[in-house]
């Protein structure tokens, strides 16, 4: 539900808008009663030379959200893509929520922009019709004309604004939104704005950002996590040739949340002399209670600590009566270590502080995120806050979190002048928000058929919830409903457990998040059942979903997350995930691949972000015992899908980044430090190592937009891993794969 | 002093010899189409062709330049689109895009030493540079494409 108005081109868009323009502001219906007045969240304008003028708020990392948004609002103006200005927004409430994470950019806003295209059009169309006399009825607006069919008269949209301008709006209720068929953009093939940009370096991402006068910085950050900076020599530094000043940042005031992790900074006139003085600094550390963290003994803490009984957070039936009364039972617990982001641009920003403002240039995923964080460093306003957004060259999570930007602000204060962070990869792999490591044992009893009549399921891991509450040791509601109390099986007697623990470095969302790990466990295990009862893995799959139905899911002690929405309009819905299983059996033959010597499939499916995947995986491994993967079907029920060739690449990376986490990533900590540093020893997968080729097979669906992003990440590492079992026997039960010796 | 062309343009640098060529691209010249994701020659973010071969500028120093002819990504296509920017586009490769002017500038050294060149030889070539956004099989595609050479 929206609500629509004209606004005044100045106070809204300022100097983006020609003049003479009509521009309309679209608001969401806000969910809480308290909401702000009015704030309108799309930005539309149409400038008298015809020039459409679409505002996108979210954040452009690769998706191609930037493009598809404002690609809506066309379809619904009829505007011609090519008379199209795709204008980014800066930080700013009035758009509502910027926060482009969680697959949910098209769910959220794809009926507003919908209606704002529709409303402009119908004002085109009245116009028009005012112009010529006739019924607005007859009038119709046509690929950036309005024609009147019976007259054979034809108007160009921008000789129509002004009039336009002085039309009160339509109500809601005249609008008249298009038929799909004939949606001109909406569901087609369309490639994204950036596109050719790419080809010729020419986008501007948050590393390419300047301003006059800046200089560059380079940050010893505190080695552990809570670490305080105890003294500094910086005398070496001031001899290298470049170096302008050094500077300290303080360290945080838990909970840490956004802020700086604070260190010493060298500040130059270029990245590389920034960088030299940085080599030159002496800094001892007071190292604090995390200098003793070891994140091999973690893993053995977490193992055992799995074994037993915890929190119930779902709670079906009654498993332990199954338990005691089953005659065969299978147990299992699995392993997932600490992974960063590691997105190819590194986090960077530049940032002015001038007369109590300050201005910055940032790669971010969410802009209003950077207004707080940086208003809370410097203890002003966030109206003072102004943050335009860049390109981000990757994000994942990462760049939801704008430590990097508070950096530069600080620094910039210290020194009057600008200042540019671009961290290393080194500080990127050592300072991440990581994605948990995370136990997780699962037990079943099962039936004569090896089918689970109770099922068992405990995780333990550091919470995200310590970021905003230093204390934290109990899981999210949003890091349970990922995978964990909303498994869909039909199995009689169902419980879930979390037991608290303790972070020991940041913890962040990483694309999928706390489905990685629930599922690996949960897939693994169903690969297990179905190896022990010697059944087809997808038959076996077909049989715990069970009939079609619509699963309600009531976890114990709190609410089901379920991407925020509620689960009439999106249930859980194992025909959905039936339906997938299905397809991407069929398409990858896997009735008729068979494994052979070191060659086999594997399957997952899972539901994520709203939406429904399985994967079918393809693995070889040679007499070296080294895995690759010659192909993978992946078949998708993401509700109406509105970019189709953009949808597929999100999939078809989400292999690529499934396939990273499942072989080779691991993070790992000693004495507090992180160990890795480069892709060298972070490896992700190359050209060689990701899949050879991913097919998306889209199956067309009535359900409203889900999400598109991530659903794609979850059955990768458990579809391999899968796989790898059936071509050589050996199961895999802790990440990443290439801590097993295959052969 | 070192002299040496960049995209054609002469040009004399007398800074810290032994900074590397990136940071001359990208903080002095200001071609930014040339990237950082790694610094230590692992990625191929930055990579450029010096005297036509595909080179890492990151750990490449100035001092090695001295004389020698870069060209960056703005430079390749500049006269006229070098048939894998069509190709790329054709294929829409980039999610992210930070990763595919090392990639493209890459595959264009390829192209010029193997103008048809086999699978194996399009992953020896482009093993070293990583996509974090995952587009690999459309940039084989694209190669491909631009090579005239079937999948
Ligand atoms: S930045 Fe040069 S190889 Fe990575
Ligand atoms: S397109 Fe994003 S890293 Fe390659």
């Amino acid at each position: 539900m929206t609500r629509i108005e004209k606004v005044s081109r100045r106070g809204f868009l300022g100097s983006a808008i020609g003049a003479g323009a009509l521009v309309l502001g679209v608001q969401m219906e806000q969910a809480e009663a308290a909401s702000p007045a009015w704030s309108p969240s799309v930005y539309l304008g149409l400038e008298p030379n015809g020039t459409a003028v679409i505002v996108a708020h979210r954040s452009e990392m690769g998706t191609g959200i930037r493009s598809v948004l404002p690609m809506v609002v066309a379809d619904e103006l009829e505007a011609d893509w090519q008379k199209v200005r795709v204008q980014q927004a800066v930080g700013d409430t009035k758009y509502g929520s910027q926060n482009t994470d969680g697959s949910c950019s098209i769910r959220d806003f794809y009926d507003a922009m919908r209606e704002a295209g529709a409303t402009a059009r119908l004002l085109l169309e009245q116009a028009a019709a005012k112009k010529w006399n006739v019924p607005a009825a007859e009038c119709k607006g046509q690929n950036h004309f309005v024609v009147h069919a019976k007259s054979g008269k034809k108007a160009a949209y921008g000789d129509l604004v002004k009039i336009a301008s002085t039309l009160p709006l339509p109500k809601k209720t005249d609008l008249r939104l298009k038929p799909e068929s004939e949606f001109r953009y909406i569901g087609k093939e369309m490639p994204t704005i950036d596109q050719a940009d790419h080809t010729r370096g020419a986008g501007k991402f948050g590393i390419d950002a300047k301003m006059p006068g800046m200089l560059y910085a380079s940050i010893e950050r505190p080695p552990v996590f809570g670490a305080t900076l105890r003294s500094f020599d910086d005398s070496a530094v001031k001899g290298v040739k470049g170096v302008v000043q050094t500077s300290t940042i303080p360290g945080f005031k838990p909970p840490h949340v956004f802020q700086a992790l604070g260190g010493v900074a060298v500040l130059a006139d270029s990245t590389w002399a920034a960088a030299q003085g940085r080599k030159k600094l002496k800094v001892e550390w007071d190292l604090g209670s995390n200098g003793s963290f070891d994140s091999g003994r973690e893993k053995t803490e977490i193992l055992a600590k799995i074994k037993q009984p915890g929190k119930v957070v779902r709670n079906v039936g009654d498993v332990d009566k199954a338990f005691a009364e089953a005659g065969k039972i299978h147990e299992a617990s699995y392993y997932v270590p600490l992974l960063s982001h590691a997105p190819m641009e590194l986090p960077a920003a530049v940032a002015e502080w001038r007369d109590g403002k300050v201005v910055t240039y940032a790669a971010t995923q969410n802009p209003q995120a950077v207004q707080e964080a940086v208003a809370g460093a410097m203890g002003i306003k966030k109206e003072d806050v102004t943050c335009h957004v860049t390109l981000l060259g990757g994000g994942f999570g990462r760049k939801s979190k704008p430590d990097y930007v508070c950096e530069a602000a600080m620094l910039s204060k210290q020194v009057g002048k600008p200042v540019k962070v671009v961290w290393s990869r080194e500080d990127d792999i050592k300072f991440d928000f990581y994605h948990a490591n995370a136990g997780m044992y699962m037990k079943a009893a099962l039936d004569d058929k090896g089918r689970p009549t109770a099922w068992l399921h405990r995780s333990a891991f550091p919470s995200i919830g310590s970021t905003f509450d230093a204390a934290a040791e109990y899981a999210m509601e949003l890091e349970m409903g990922m995978g964990w109390v909303d498994l869909p099986y039909a199995i009689a007697n169902h419980r879930a457990e979390n037991l608290p623990h303790k972070n020991h470095v940041r913890i962040g969302w990483m694309r999928a998040v706390a489905h990685i790990y629930h599922a690996f466990a949960v897939h693994s295990f169903v690969d297990e059942l179905a190896a022990a009862a010697n059944r087809d893995r997808v038959e076996y799959i077909l049989d715990l979903l069970g009939p079609d139905r619509q699963v309600p899911i009531q976890p114990v002690g709190m609410k089901y997350w379920n991407n925020d929405q509620s689960q009439e309009k999106f249930p859980v819905d194992t025909g959905r995930l039936r339906r997938v299983l299905e397809v991407a059996a069929e398409k990858s033959g896997w009735a008729n691949k068979k494994p052979g010597k070191g060659r086999a499939l594997g399957v997952a499916a899972h539901r994520s972000f709203l939406t429904y995947v399985a994967a079918v995986v393809e693995v070889e491994v040679d007499d070296r015992g080294r895995v690759t993967i010659p192909r993978v079907d992946v078949a998708v029920d993401a509700g109406q899908i509105i970019n189709p060739e953009r949808a597929r690449s999100q999939v078809e990376g989400a292999a690529v980044f499934g396939t990273s986490l499942a072989m080779m990533g691991e993070i790992t900590a000693a004495d507090g430090r992180i160990v890795q540093s480069n892709f060298n020893n972070y490896p992700v997968a190359r050209i060689n190592e990701a899949p050879r080729v991913t097919h998306v097979h889209l199956v067309p669906s009535k359900a409203p937009a889900a999400g598109i992003g991530e659903p794609g990440v979850p059955p990768i590492a458990p579809a391999i891993t899968s796989a790898i079992f059936a071509a050589t026997g050996k199961r895999i039960r802790e990440l990443p794969v290439r801590k097993t010796k295959l052969v | 002093m070192i002299q040496l062309k960049v995209n054609g343009s002469a040009r004399r640098f007398d800074g810290d010899p032994e900074m590397p060529l990136l940071w001359y691209l990208r903080d002095v010249l200001d071609y930014t189409g040339t990237k950082f994701g790694c610094g230590a020659g692992l990625c191929g973010a930055c990579t450029v062709h010096v005297n036509g071969e595909a080179t890492r500028s990151c750990v490449t120093s100035m001092q090695d330049t001295a004389g020698k002819e870069i060209t960056t990504i703005e430079g390749l296509g500049a006269r006229s689109e070098h048939p894998l920017q069509a190709a790329w586009k054709q294929c829409n490769v980039s999610q992210c895009g930070y990763c595919q002017s090392g990639q493209i500038m890459q595959a264009a050294a390829l192209l010029k030493a193997k103008p048809k060149p086999s699978n194996a030889e399009i992953d020896a070539a482009m093993q070293g540079n990583i996509c974090r956004c995952g587009t690999y099989q459309r940039i084989r595609q694209a190669i491909q494409i631009a090579a005239g050479v079937k999948a």
